[in-house]
């Protein structure tokens, strides 16, 4: 399986913290995109957003990033901490 | 001295500071740094702010901040580092975020200061949503000039 997060503005859009995916068939975070896509539909509309910043196991990445059973990624919008 | 703290408890400044200035003898110099809230926010013509709440993503957050951390060492020569950072609901007044940084010099505290807080800004994975009149609540922007200072460290 693959766990899914959503932080701050696009977890409340998504409706939701955490969500997971099958991990087979999946290889990037694209696929990961896509299968969000297909399931959620417009309540993740956000992943079209050209702010989206993406991590994978805690580190950032990308949509290139591969993906594989048993990781973590993570969705959410620019940081505005300190 | 590496201490990083993400919490939803407020921190005594002083009792911080203290901590770094415990370091050794060939310590010269502690810079710290407090960010508190504010009453009203800049970006919307200065509208008031009753409350926020800070949002992080656990296990992230602590790696980030780790990070900035690990670089500040590599980059001066430090004796000391301690970063507090808040979450959970805030109050105008409250105290979110605390570096400080212990050296021999103050240059390098200093410097290391600023560095960190530059980059805990853009780069840790934290979210502030403002509590306003009416009910209303808003997610705070990410602002362009954050981004740009870090230019500077190159």
């Amino acid at each position: 399986m693959i766990n899914i997060l959503f932080f701050a503005k696009y977890r409340e859009q998504a409706g939701l913290a955490e969500t997971s995916a099958s991990a087979a068939g999946i290889h990037d975070v694209a696929a990961v995109i896509d299968y969000l896509q297909r399931e959620l539909g417009a309540r993740v509309e956000f992943l079209d957003d050209q702010q989206l910043l993406i991590a994978v196991n805690q580190e950032t990445g990308d949509r290139h990033s591969p993906v594989a059973d048993g990781d973590e990624v993570a969705f959410f919008p620019p940081v505005t901490g300190g | 001295m590496k201490y990083l703290a993400i919490q939803t408890v407020a921190f005594d400044v002083g009792e911080e500071t203290t901590q770094l200035q415990a370091l050794g003898p060939e310590l010269g110099a502690v810079a710290s740094f407090v960010g508190q809230m504010r009453n009203s926010n800049t970006d919307e013509g200065r509208e008031a702010v009753i409350a926020m709440t800070l949002e992080h993503y656990p296990g992230m957050a602590e790696k980030a901040i780790g990070k900035i951390i690990d670089k500040a060492f590599e980059r001066w020569p430090l004796l000391g580092v301690r970063v507090i950072h808040r979450v959970g609901r805030l109050l105008p007044g409250d105290p979110i975020v605390y570096v400080g940084v212990a050296s021999s010099h103050r240059t390098e505290a200093f410097q290391a200061c600023e560095f960190i807080m530059d980059f805990l800004k853009t780069a840790a994975p934290f979210w502030k949503k403002e509590e306003l009149a009416g009910k209303r609540e808003r997610w705070v922007e990410a602002r362009e000039s954050d981004t740009s200072k870090l230019g500077e460290w190159k």
